[in-house]
């Protein structure tokens, strides 16, 4: 790929002196480079917690223990969350952050280059940490992703060492990560490139990485706690020593509320970007896109006890939660609303970073649905740690960020690698993910609500058909994603030409670098008009 | 690092650092607020006057007792009557039962936990094996007792409360200075 840079860049080539080979990967300050090993380390990532989705689909195909005993089954429930969440959604966003974020705001680089290639290059070892636990004697983590105390205290074994270290060190990473954004996007923006001309992708990961710097730590104050009333003698959690178990519930929720829309509000930003260059038509309503991401953001700190209605609460408390919760439905839908409204009379077409739009914008939605459902205190009764709230966060999950990591790849892809990616391959790779993410995913809103539990590794007789069509589901959707491995590769290696702008609709900063993006853009900053 | 994102990047840190103190400011920022409200069922760990509240002779209120030991802990452990019938503001003696069938000297503590929580607040105890750690040698046992009243201006919503004990294994950290406190049993 350097080569290529090199070649087609003569007034760039002086400054592309680096280190060969595995150095250049392990010394690298510049923010392509990192970009792509987070794209690269998130999508390793993807595949090692996928293996386990199918250890846990294979389990769950038929009622009784088939293949896996129950303790090594939590341990792939609460591994493959871990992955997902830390290893690949958040990593992914990352990299999409550092590749696309100066660009985009005409900045030569991030502004902590250094600090970035250690937030990078941290986190393969807090993941080897962690996958490492798994063949301690005794397993590795089995608690579930939420470690809730105390299962992760009094009854957890010997690797919990491990998994708080790990999380410590993922912890530590993001916050880097996000410090080094927010310095950019304040000090790097190109003159001109005012608060209200930024892409919207750039003001979400502004939005989100303020929430990761407020949040984050929380999580590593949890873990920490966790860590000393295991192994030192303190008692956070346990009631004998005057602790309390639901207050574990309270401060993780704390991080663990905020950490959702971490999740989500990148997305948006993504969709927001994609949208008007396939509907040939600007984004309807920029500022309220920038206040409703804002908004939700607040929001994102007064509902974390909707996750905990059935730990008994007083009414006062339940509709306070509810309330807010349900509240969050009003940013979310003038996003949606927006979005539709951009697509509307505009001149569409439809390559496959629109498909995967499209869908996020209808399955995400499905997502929210189902999570206002569950904002509803007395029904969350019901739903409470059935498959229904595993439906509703795959859904939000997998049909929203996933989705969206997957659009944005398409998108920016040509840019990155300076070849257009096989068309035919994307459609067929959107359709399979389509269609079997739907067979995966929506029939656990049926078996939740026919009362069959989460994180449970053998099921009443009456589950079994719709179980069998899920696990179908997640079989064809896991391999789905092989062929889009086999596209980015094809990809990588060759392909059409791409222009500058790429996509006929496009615009912005990022579209008037050549293609591929040289090693090193806007060294001197552009002007904005 | 540039001159220019130093303050920046210092303010930053700093706010990182602050949020990872909040997450332990949470846990007394959770103490102060339950004893407050009364959210989590957590009653007071110091005796109420004795002097009652005006007898309310026109409410009756149920109060069952739930006692059991902690998984670890090897005592029996029960209440003397498993349900009550009082007036508010009433003052009543309740004794709990424990036995150590053990051969070694056991030192136990009990944490008090009251359903539906928001009737913690109401729930007064004068005098409570609760309040402090109790010994007892092995073979032996002793009759702990409690004495509380339900505070008249409990909602009337409420007709019925659980009190629930656990009582746990704090041998290994022992201090010896509430064993005056334990009564001998017969």
């Amino acid at each position: 790929m350097s080569a290529v840079v090199t070649d087609h860049d003569h007034d760039h080539e002086h400054h592309d002196h680096k280190p060969s080979g595995i150095k250049r990967w392990f010394y690298t300050t510049n923010h392509k480079d990192i970009g792509t090993m987070y794209l690269v380390f998130a999508l390793i990532m993807f595949f090692i917690g996928g293996a386990m989705a199918m250890v846990i689909r294979a389990e769950l195909f038929q009622p009784g223990m088939q293949f896996v005993e129950p303790n090594f089954f939590n341990q792939m429930t609460t591994v493959h969350g871990l992955i997902m969440v830390f290893g690949a959604v958040m990593p992914a966003f990352t990299g999409l952050a550092n590749w696309m974020i100066p660009m985009m705001i005409g900045a030569p680089d991030m502004a902590l280059p250094r600090m970035n290639n250690w937030s990078f290059w941290i986190l393969p070892f807090a993941f080897l940490i962690l996958l490492i636990s798994l063949f301690m004697p005794g397993g590795g983590p089995s608690f579930g992703w939420t470690f809730y105390a105390p299962l992760s205290t009094t009854y957890s074994g010997d690797s919990t060492a491990l998994f708080v270290f790990s999380v410590h060190i993922m912890g530590i990473s993001s916050i880097m990560g996000a410090i080094n954004v927010i310095v950019t996007i304040f000090n790097l923006r190109a003159p001109g490139m005012t608060w209200m001309k930024m892409p919207l992708f750039v003001w979400t990961w502004l939005i989100t990485a303020f929430l990761l710097i407020m949040v984050m730590p929380v999580l590593a104050g949890a873990v920490t706690m966790v860590l000393t009333d295991k192994y030192f003698g303190t008692s956070f959690f346990d009631a004998a020593g005057g602790g309390d178990p639901v207050l574990f519930q309270h401060i993780f929720w704390f991080f663990g509320h905020p950490e959702v829309y971490i999740m989500i509000l990148p997305a948006f930003g993504i969709v927001s970007s994609i949208v008007p260059t396939f509907a040939r038509k600007p984004l309807f309503g920029y500022a309220s896109m920038v206040y409703a991401t804002s908004s939700i953001a607040l929001l994102s700190f007064l509902v974390w006890a909707h996750h905990m209605f059935t730990t008994g609460m007083p009414v006062a408390g339940a509709l306070f939660f509810m309330y807010c919760t349900m509240l969050i439905a009003v940013p979310t839908g003038v996003k949606v609303f927006n979005w539709v409204a951009t697509m509307w009379r505009g001149a569409m077409t439809f390559e496959v970073p629109m498909m995967f739009a499209l869908a996020f914008i209808v399955l995400f939605t499905i997502g929210g649905f189902s999570g206002l459902m569950l904002a509803i205190t007395p029904a969350d009764f019901q739903y409470h740690d059935t498959y229904f709230v595993v439906a509703h966060f795959h859904y939000v999950l997998v049909t929203g960020a996933v989705f969206s990591i997957i659009a944005a790849a398409y998108y920016w892809l040509p840019k990155w690698t300076g070849h257009m990616y096989d068309e035919k391959l994307g459609q067929w790779h959107f359709w399979c993910s389509l269609i079997s993410v739907n067979l995966l995913f929506f029939p656990m809103h049926f078996v939740g609500l026919a009362g069959m539990p989460r994180r449970i590794p053998d099921y009443a007789l009456q589950f079994a058909d719709f179980n069998a069509f899920i696990s179908i589901g997640g079989f064809l959707f896991g391999a789905s994603q092989l062929i889009f491995v086999w596209l980015l590769v094809k990809c990588a290696r060759g392909g059409e030409k791409a222009t500058a702008q790429v996509w006929e609709g496009a615009e912005g900063l990022e579209w008037e670098v050549p293609s591929p993006a040289p090693y090193h853009t806007f060294e001197t900053p552009p002007v904005i008009k | 690092m540039a001159l220019k994102h130093k303050p920046l990047t210092f303010k930053l840190a700093v706010t990182a650092l602050a949020m990872f103190g909040f997450g332990f400011a949470l846990v007394p920022l959770y103490d102060v607020f339950c004893d407050l409200t009364g959210l989590n069922g957590k009653t007071a760990v110091t005796a109420a006057s004795a002097e009652a509240a005006q007898i309310d002779i026109s409410r009756e209120i149920v109060i069952e007792f739930i006692a059991r030991p902690n998984k670890q802990m090897p005592w029996l452990f029960e209440p003397e009557v498993r349900r009550m019938t009082v007036h508010p503001g009433e003052i009543h003696i309740m004794n709990y039962l424990a036995q150590n069938p053990t051969s070694r000297m056991i030192v136990g503590q009990a944490v008090p936990s009251v359903s539906p929580g928001q009737a913690a607040l109401y729930f007064h105890k004068i005098e409570c094996f609760c309040f402090t750690q109790q010994k007892l040698a092995g073979g032996k046992d002793m009759l702990m007792p409690l004495q509380f009243y339900v505070d008249p201006a409990l909602p009337s919503q409420f007709s019925t409360i659980t009190l629930s004990y656990t009582l746990y294994d704090v041998t290994s950290a022992w201090t010896g200075d509430s064993a005056e406190s334990s009564q001998p049993g017969e």
